[in-house]
């Protein structure tokens, strides 16, 4: 992975996969320390499993024993001087937590945030989202609820809805950042 | 900061064309799935799934879906895309790119003519 965003995507898969109907993303830059957390409300885990979930050789799959997402955002994060956290209940949701110090030498950039909330939601959009950002005091939160409420019936997958998501996604970023991306 | 505001006049805008949309049978619908499981995401596939989107939007292809998967199996021959239309064998594509995304809905997916170097098997 060269960008956390696509860490971000490779997470929030797993929610999709854990038949979540709720995902929040949250990602908040302060004081030199970036928060990035995903959140569900999907099939969450034992506390058995929860344990070894970090490990390389833990997966859900059944076709091979490998599985990389979660132990290579936890390595970006510790790589960076950050933390990493998971916490998970069965039948209540994940939530996977990550800090990053941000002029860490070794800190992986943002990379793309908005287009891994729109691929989000153009390949799974009968789930929905919240996605806050938050750049110092500067912030903004997209929440699929209201737009589906607003399109009134109108797919929020729909070429034009999307191309319109896009342009607002990548609009607010810019504006929220003030200028340095993060 | 934008608003949600311009939302509306999308989806009014939709509502009035729907019903020239209700007679097309979803069955016609071509898929493009594209794996976004780790590999396929450290692969490339996120830029890719954007330009199969873009490319579809920009020549409105309404009978066209993009959606996505997980691991597709080959993780080594990722960004892996399958394309099935109705009525013909499914074909998988491997290592794609964006600009062979763009290739895949000009000749594949509106002439009908599988792009056959990112073909599986042919490589």
């Amino acid at each position: 992975m060269r960008e956390l965003s696509l860490n971000v995507l490779d997470i929030a898969e797993n929610s999709v996969a854990a038949n979540a109907t709720l995902i929040e993303i949250n990602i908040r830059a302060k004081s030199n320390i970036l928060v990035i957390e995903v959140k569900d409300n999907g099939k969450g885990m034992t506390s058995e499993f929860l344990n070894r979930v970090t490990d390389p050789f833990t997966t859900t799959r059944t076709t091979r024993d490998v599985g990389m997402g979660l132990p290579l955002f936890k390595q970006a994060a510790e790589l960076s001087g950050g933390r990493f956290q998971i916490d998970s209940q069965v039948g209540k949701g994940t939530n996977v937590y990550a800090e990053f110090q941000i002029d860490h030498l070794d800190r992986m950039p943002l990379g793309d945030i908005g287009e891994t909330v729109s691929a989000l939601i153009m390949t799974a959009p009968h789930i929905d989202y919240i996605f806050h950002y938050s750049v110092e005091d500067a912030s903004f939160t997209l929440d699929t609820r209201e737009v589906k409420e607003t399109l009134d019936g109108i797919p929020i997958e729909s070429i034009e809805v999307t191309a319109y998501l896009r342009e607002f996604l990548k609009g607010n970023i810019t504006e929220t950042n003030g200028g340095i991306a993060l | 900061m934008k608003t949600l505001a311009e939302l509306k006049a999308i989806r009014d805008r939709m509502q009035a064309q729907i019903n020239t949309r209700e007679s097309v049978d979803p069955a016609s619908d071509i898929r493009v799935v594209v794996g976004m499981a780790t590999c396929g995401i450290a692969a490339g596939a996120r830029p890719v799934l954007s330009a199969f989107i873009d490319e579809v939007s920009r020549r409105n292809l309404t009978n066209v879906k993009v959606t996505q998967a997980g691991c597709l199996g080959m993780c080594k021959l990722e960004p892996m895309v399958e394309v099935f239309v109705p009525g013909q064998e499914k074909v998988t594509y491997i290592y794609v790119t964006e600009d062979a995304a763009r290739q895949i809905v000009s000749e594949h997916i509106v002439n009908g003519n599988p792009v056959m170097k990112y073909v599986v098997g042919n490589e």
